[in-house]
């Protein structure tokens, strides 16, 4: 599959994907989940990626680290990580890259902790994996790495259980763990989702100074635009399993381009305006077994025409943006702040 | 887990046995009680008249209040009398001494096997799931559980020790004359016993190392960048940990218990065998007191997998 539109080479690209195809064998056959997925992440970029649930980017997430099931799994398309494609590059390169050069967080930190292991020995183990150093360092490394991430009383926290921290805490854990080996990406899954929204702003702005302190990548995916638009620079939207708008922050937010992109920036709640319904998308996502013909959300816009039953390509937009929608230029569609 | 909670684990164990213990050794009691035959009449012996049986009943009280006798024995257990055979004289106490290291080489032996054998299946089966590996294993497995050790107690004697004449067929020797001559008789026993215990163990550890492998934090361990050795044998074990220390201490249990059928087979001098003979004859001293060396077992066995499980996982007995 061709991509109509490259990304201006100017920054100095990190990772770069290619016509990622996503597809698992079950039993009613094989399952197309995304296709055509391509985007590239500069060092020291913010990614946001959203979409509604089942879009797709969770397992695009996963993917790079090659982290779905293995025996119904097929990945195509080339994930170029710094030169080595990660989709197949050797299990022992891949070992080398995940947790050394890729760190990842998921979202609910409880059940991605080991429960009967400390959290200390979870950090400096990934740091035994990668570094030839001993067990006293590595836990000296890892308590410095629990104070950096913000946990009082370090030497303390490193010999306790996962389920004697607050979720917090326990996503804090997480990122120090993942953050040890101090990686050039960290993608970090819904990592806000299951906790307080007090919580939810301290882990995002600690996830932020991290990434602005040591020029490291952050692939963040969210549901939550508010959250993309509080920490990341550039914003990619994925509909159905394909991406259907990369732009910055800042202009996704303000003139989005492609009418899924604009529904979901008007069913953002507003404080400011205190409407009793928000306005929500028509209709659901649909099923990885039920794609429509041409543009897949075609059946839910409200901007649909003759012609968007075609199949549709990404387009190169100004401002460096991309968009897969043709109609782009003749629709003046609403952002978050109109 | 500090000090503090071990202690609490044992205090609440130990408090919870004595109820049990009474209630086992007083429900074992009424059974004897119940069931037809008089020690005395044996005791009499053949053409004995019914003074002199009425005499016996008399000097071991026979004759006084079922609940009497029962608090009788109990008063007595509880200090560490735990009276004599009516039939050979013999203290109660020195009876299961002699019988009990038999049965303790068995059930260890046995114990031993299973998990030596259970494990490395299990994990094999779990880490190649749906293969010939994993189809094979769960078929054993499933046979394991299948066969009664009875039948194959008897199955192990015809073939080892009548036709191959590898292993003696029968008795025992003292573990503390000669433990090599002891490990030996114990092994066709133990194999007989070990077979269903092999395949329990199997299957739980495929199981749960099958949920613990496709659980998130495994993933996160595989995001970290582990190797998969790593990943098994210290993490995957680990986990596993909590659910192997419930089976085996069950399986521990159930050996215990299987003694009486197997010893009989091999005419083991155990405490299987004791029992058996002891309660054929209504010879209730020596069967209250195997009855309760057999609950104390019991209740120990659970107390060493409890703290063991509260070692491994720290989520638990807080």
């Amino acid at each position: 599959m061709s991509h109509a539109a490259t990304m201006p080479p100017a920054r100095q690209t990190l990772l770069d994907v290619r016509n990622l195809g996503i597809s698992f064998a079950t039993a009613a056959g094989r399952l197309q989940a995304t296709r055509d997925v391509s985007f590239s992440v500069a060092r020291g970029e913010r990614i946001g990626v959203v979409g509604e649930s089942g879009c797709g980017k969770t397992i695009t997430g996963l993917s790079l680290l090659r982290l779905l099931p293995q025996t119904i799994t097929t990945i195509d398309g080339r994930l170029d990580f710094d030169g080595v494609d990660l989709a197949t590059c050797t299990p022992k390169q891949l070992r080398d890259i995940r947790g050394r050069r890729i760190g990842m967080i998921f979202q609910e930190p409880m059940s991605a902790l080991d429960p009967v292991f400390t959290v200390g020995e979870q950090i400096a183990e990934s740091l035994r994996a990668h570094r030839n150093i001993g067990k006293r360092e590595a836990r000296d490394r890892a308590i410095a790495a629990l104070n950096a991430v913000g946990i009082a009383a370090p030497e303390r926290r490193y010999d306790e259980y996962p389920h004697q921290l607050s979720g917090g805490m326990r996503q804090r854990v997480m990122i120090a763990g993942a953050m040890i080996c101090s990686p050039q990406l960290l993608i970090a899954d819904e990592p806000t989702t299951a906790l307080d929204v007090t919580v939810q702003a301290q882990i995002l702005e600690l996830l932020r100074d991290l990434s602005e302190g040591s020029h490291m990548a952050l692939l963040f995916i969210t549901h939550d635009l508010g959250v993309v638009a509080e920490t990341c620079t550039r914003m990619l939207t994925m509909y159905a399993g394909e991406i259907i708008e990369d732009a910055p922050v800042d202009l996704a937010l303000e003139k989005p381009l492609h009418p899924y992109t604009s529904g979901l920036l008007r069913a953002l709640p507003r404080l400011s305006a205190r409407r009793s319904a928000l306005p929500s998308i028509p209709g659901r996502v649909p099923p990885l077994t039920q794609m429509p013909q041409g543009c897949r959300f075609r059946p839910r816009c409200a901007y649909a025409r003759a012609g968007c039953e075609a199949e549709q390509q990404m387009r190169a937009a100004p401002d460096g943006r991309r968009v897969r929608c043709w109609r782009f230029e003749t629709l003046d569609l609403p952002g978050a702040t109109a | 887990m500090g000090s503090h909670g071990a202690l609490k684990v044992v205090g609440r164990r130990l408090l919870q046995a004595a109820p049990v213990i009474v209630l086992a050794t007083f429900i074992v009691f009424a059974l004897l009680k119940l069931l037809p035959g008089d020690v005395a009449v044996t005791l009499a012996g053949d053409n004995a008249s019914e003074e002199r049986i009425a005499e016996i009943r008399r000097v071991y009280g026979l004759d006084r209040p079922f609940l009497a006798q029962y608090g009788a024995w109990l008063w007595n257990a509880l200090h560490f009398d735990l009276s004599r055979s009516l039939l050979s004289g013999e203290q109660v106490l020195t009876s299961i001494l002699r019988c009990f290291p038999n049965t303790l080489l068995i059930v260890g032996m046995a114990l031993t096997l299973a998990l030596a054998t259970g494990i490395p299946l299990g994990v094999a089966a779990a880490t190649r799931p749906d293969s010939f590996i994993d189809r094979t294993v769960m078929a054993i497995a499933s046979l394991g559980i299948a066969v009664p050790n009875f039948w194959l107690a008897m199955i192990l004697v015809s073939v080892f020790a009548l036709k191959w004449n590898l292993f003696p067929a029968t008795g025992t020797t003292a573990f503390s004359k000669s433990p090599t001559d002891a490990i030996y008789h114990a092994t066709l026993p133990a194999l007989a016993l070990a077979a269903g215990g092999m395949a329990e163990v199997a299957r739980q550890v495929r199981g749960s190392l099958l949920d613990i492998l496709s659980s998130q934090h495994v993933r996160t361990l595989h995001a970290k960048g582990l190797s998969p050795q790593i990943i098994l044998w210290k993490h995957g074990l680990k986990n596993v940990g909590v659910n192997l220390l419930t089976v085996t201490s069950l399986l521990a249990n159930r050996m215990l218990a299987a003694t009486v059928v197997v010893e009989a087979v091999f005419a083991i001098p155990g405490m299987g065998n004791l029992i058996v003979h002891a309660a054929i004859q209504r010879d209730f001293p020596v069967v209250q007191g195997v009855v309760l060396a057999m609950v104390i077992v019991v209740i120990l066995v659970n107390l060493i997998a409890d703290l063991l499980c509260a070692v491994v996982d720290p989520r638990v007995g807080r």
